[in-house]
């Protein structure tokens, strides 16, 4: 039993990384009709915006180090921490969630961009000439990034306070000796917290609902004479801000590389193809699902019973799902049928 | 000339709850054209969707000389001799007007599958002239190396009509085959009916324009909400106050 | 007719020219040498196959990289199992794809579209995982699998070749496939691919296939089962794939699981679309212009860099190899990326349309044939 609810743990912060960039790849297929293999370069530069943040925060100088009197030895230390003592080393070890404030605007900035210079002329265009042409900008962005930043994973730290592990047992009264990672923790809650925004968006307010209406039936909004094409690079930008805040926060937990981006997006994708295409709900719901079967997966108890299933556990599942269920765990009918 | 060719018997289909389809029973005999007429919404693109596989009825069956067509998948009701000409021209808008007559001539031919990977495309002669004089028939013999993405829209519903008129079938299915055209449009294509007629072909023909059903059709059945109102000979349908009140607002009979 | 047939045995024979003069022409470009000639011809044979099922049916797959793989092992089992007779050795890379193809394609071709790529994407990867996992005995994981002086080789020891103190090389009754031996060992081949791939386009099969990329619903109609004509299409491209990764294998006896990764399914369906997508040349050509570039570019280091651009002012010429260097050696990549986007923008048609607008420019050529889009899959259709 216990064994059971950890799996399901430590499924979820994964399940609630591919939630997130699933959501935003849905939203820009269900309202663009835009197929956007790019979308995992977005999650990669989110991650990278951290790991930047952080880099000129902790952006240092020589100073004399005091401890050491036998001879003069010099140490670099933060100019944070020299000018501001007090509020200096704070604003470091919170470094991840406080990138949050650039990270917004920058990923916005990008998914406009993206919007306006390159998807928007691609609408028209068939699926595959989307595909391509933004599995071609992944490169780009990615070969940008191991320019800049090499090849390595660059490990990142949580802030002190989240270092360590949560006692779940004696914190809820379940089970026994139940810890799980504070900031896996931080994560889960951030992810429901920006699902749940994005869902409000979409259901409360009159954008969220002409852009919902535009998922259903595209023309018909597009008759309406509403501006289509504005709301078209709003919804975009709002897929690589949910994407890019995904990427920030899952650096303590993956040290972010170059290639983070694709290796998620084609699990994404899956995760897409399984809830549905152009199903929110679906793409939330898979994402999760197919995090807490993965973690499963990698029990030494089923891999003793299935070895290697581990590793194909996702792709199995979409396949199966795909053949039994065409349109996914909840798609409608007539997205992307021929 | 009596022979039941097509037999749609029981058939029901409904969408949702909603009855596209009840009831049908309808009766094509051999060599006849046999016109389905109806108000908008009536069932009739339903109907012909069932005939070809399109969609699978809730229950009844069609029989097509004796062979019964439901759950048959389209390529083997067209196999056996069921040919649709589709009302939004479904043509190969890549290939060459030619190559889009010379295609289906094939399946005719060679069946639904053949791995002939050596043999040349256009090497096929006696496929390819026969493409040619079908399409010179229809007035398209000037232009067989176009792309068929190029043709005007009337003149894509005359390739599809060739391409249908191509396997040489033993029941054609025209769907609203003078759907917007021009009067002078139709009146060819009227023309061009009869005398697919006069070789003998079987012909189901889904036609609003009641000049067209009067100028071809043998007998007539009258679809309104879904079920089978009225069928008969011409003026039989003519005659048939049902007909009227079907058509009240509509068209004038 | 008779023309069309003259023109197809005349490109057929400059095909066969321009591949076997390879060395002599090539040396201008400083392309001469066999392992590099060597690899166009295999990445050609690899794009020629891609091409058959994307070029012409319009379904794109992104896990052509599986049988690739596939291919590479079974030339290696071959080696270690049999004999180390690269002719057996190609035959089974290429039996083994086909029967993995017909099992991944049966499966995935029950969709199409967007679908049918994430299907292909997810077998390729579920075989990439394994092949590192379960699969270890008969991949030989991470490592890679090799020869071994211990290996049965049943018939060269049946034949009495024995392999004494150093491990055997792969050879052609005899003759070691390495160097240019083993260059026109794979171009001849090439030339027989080509000469399938054209066959095949200008056959009816080949037509109905493009029929079916055109409209496949109306070839339902039209009394045509469009699965086997796809299934064909699928497993004929991936032994195509599995021909490529069995010749791999004969310049180099080893077999790495990294053959099978879903990018270099991507890397294949860039040379296909750099090339020309449908056309019978645009794939080879596609294939050998990556290979070369990369081969270029990801020679270049910052020293040369520095010396290209001395003639600069001092700080000019740094900003100009800093930025310069983005684009080359382990970065060239991004100039691919750069390259293949521009291509998709600007000429969905690849090289080849290029070179048809160039043509056209000068009045040579006819009007435009097909359409301006790189593929026209089912999903973009928009009839029910």
């Amino acid at each position: 039993m216990d064994a059971i609810l950890l799996q399901i743990l430590n499924g979820l912060d994964k399940g609630a990384a591919y939630a997130l960039i699933a959501l935003g790849l849905t939203l820009v297929f269900g309202t663009l009709g835009v197929v956007n293999f790019a979308h995992g370069a977005l999650f990669m530069l989110g991650a990278f915006c951290a790991v930047t943040f952080n880099l000129v925060l902790s952006s240092s100088t020589k100073v004399r180090d005091e401890s050491v009197t036998l001879f003069e030895a010099y140490k670099e230390v933060p100019i944070l921490e020299t000018k501001f003592p007090n509020i200096g080393p704070v604003i470091l070890d919170y470094s991840i969630p406080l990138s949050i404030i650039v990270a917004i605007p920058f990923m916005l900035m990008i998914g406009l961009l993206m919007e306006r210079g390159l998807i928007r002329h691609f609408y028209k265009r068939p699926h595959a000439d989307q595909i391509l042409v933004t599995f071609g900008l992944a490169i780009v962005v990615q070969e940008i990034i191991k320019h800049y930043y090499g090849a390595n994973p660059i490990p990142q730290a949580a802030p002190m306070a989240f270092a360590g592990s949560a006692n779940l047992s004696a914190m809820l009264g379940i089970g026994e000796g139940i810890v799980y990672p504070w900031w896996r923790l931080i994560y889960l809650a951030f992810s429901l917290l920006i699902i749940a925004g994005v869902f409000a968006f979409l259901h409360l307010t009159t954008f969220g609902m002409v852009v919902r209406a535009g998922m259903q039936d595209r023309e018909m909004v597009g008759m309406l004479g509403i501006n289509i094409q504005r709301r078209f690079s709003i919804v975009f930008g709002l897929a690589a801000v949910v994407a890019g805040l995904a990427g920030v926060m899952y650096t303590p937990i993956l040290p972010p590389d170059y290639h983070i981006g694709m290796d998620f997006l084609v699990l994404s994708f899956v995760v897409v193809v399984v809830g549905g295409m152009g199903s929110l709900g679906g793409a939330v719901l898979a994402g999760f699902l197919l995090g807490i079967l993965q973690s499963f997966a990698s029990m030494t108890e089923v891999k003793s019973i299935l070895p290697g299933i581990d590793q194909i556990i996702i792709y199995l599942v979409a396949v199966v799902v795909l053949l039994v269920l065409p349109r996914g765990l909840m798609g409608r009918k007539g997205v992307m049928e021929d | 000339m009596d022979n039941v060719v097509l037999h749609v018997a029981d058939v029901h289909k409904s969408f949702a709850g909603l009855h596209a389809l009840s009831d049908i029973d309808l009766t094509v005999r051999e060599g006849e054209t046999h016109a389905i007429i109806g108000p908008n919404g009536a069932g009739k693109s339903t109907l012909l969707n069932v005939c070809i596989g399109r969609l699978k009825p809730d229950s009844g069956h069609v029989v097509f000389d004796g062979e019964n067509l439901t759950g048959k998948l389209p390529h083997q009701i067209n196999q056996l001799g069921v040919v649709r000409v589709f009302q939004t021209p479904e043509i190969f808008p890549d290939l060459t007007i030619l190559e889009n007559v010379m295609v289906p001539i094939l399946a005719k031919r060679d069946g639904s599958f053949k791995l002939n990977w050596f043999r040349r495309f256009s090497g096929e002669k006696s496929v390819r002239d026969k493409a040619s004089e079908i399409l010179s028939n229809l007035g398209l013999g000037n232009m067989l190396d176009y792309d068929a993405s190029s043709l005007s829209r009337g003149d894509k519903r005359r390739l599809e009509l060739a391409m249908g008129l191509s396997q040489e079938p033993r029941l054609l299915l025209l769907d609203e085959p003078t759907a917007g055209m021009a009067r002078h449009d139709t009146n060819s294509t009227i023309e061009l009916l009869k005398t697919i007629k006069a070789t003998g072909m079987t012909n189901v023909i889904i036609e609003h324009d009641m000049h067209v059903v009067f100028s071809l059709a043998d007998r007539i059945s009258v679809l309104a909400g879904g079920k089978i109102i009225c069928q008969g000979t011409p003026d039989e349908v003519k005659a048939d106050p049902r007909v009227k009140e079907a058509y009240l607002g509509e068209e004038q009979v | 007719m008779n023309k069309s047939a003259t023109s197809d045995w005349l490109l057929f024979l400059c095909f066969t020219v321009a591949v076997l003069a390879m060395p002599i022409w090539l040396k201008p470009f400083g392309a001469d040498y066999p392992d590099l000639m060597q690899r166009f011809a295999i990445f050609g044979i690899f794009a020629i196959g891609f091409n058959i099922l994307f070029g012409l049916t319009g379904y794109l797959s992104f896990g052509h990289a599986a049988f690739l793989g596939a291919g590479s092992y079974a030339a290696l089992w071959s080696y270690k199992l049999l004999t180390m007779n690269v002719i057996p050795a190609v035959i089974f890379s290429i039996i083994i794809a086909g029967i993995f193809a017909f099992l991944i394609g049966f499966v995935s071709l029950r969709r199409s579209g967007i679908y049918f790529s994430i299907l292909t994407l997810a077998f390729a990867q579920m075989s990439y995982n394994l092949a590192y996992s379960v699969l270890m005995p008969i991949t030989n994981g991470e490592t890679g699998l090799q020869l071994n002086l211990a290996d049965p080789r049943i018939l060269d020891r049946a034949a009495g070749i024995e392999a004494t103190n150093s491990l055997p090389l792969p050879n052609i009754f005899g003759v070691a496939t390495t160097g240019m031996p083993g260059f026109y060992f794979c171009a001849v081949i090439l030339i027989i691919g080509f000469f399938i791939a054209l066959r095949i386009t200008r056959s009816p099969f080949g037509m109905m296939l493009k029929a079916i990329k055109s409209n496949q619903t109306r070839m339902a109609y039209t009394g045509f089962n469009t699965r086997p004509y796809l299934l064909w299409a699928f497993v004929i491209s991936g032994m195509y794939a599995g021909l490529a990764g069995g010749l791999m294998a004969v310049t180099d006896p080893l077999a790495g699981a990294e053959r099978m990764q879903w990018t270099a399914s991507g890397e294949v369906v860039l040379m296909t679309i750099l090339g020309g997508v449908g056309t019978l040349i645009g794939p080879v050509l596609g294939a050998a212009l990556i290979k070369y570039f990369e081969n270029i570019f990801s020679s270049f280091n910052k020293s040369e860099l520095q010396e290209v651009f001395a003639f600069l002012p001092e700080g000019l010429a740094d900003i100009m190899v800093s930025v310069s260097s983005m684009f080359v050696g382990k970065s060239w990549h991004l100039t691919l990326g750069l390259v293949f986007m521009i291509v998709v923008i600007f000429l969905p048609g690849g090289i080849m349309e290029g070179v048809r607008r160039m043509g056209r420019m000068f009045g040579i050529g006819k009007a435009p044939k097909e359409p301006l889009s790189v593929a026209n899959t089912q999903g973009s259709q928009a009839n029910g």
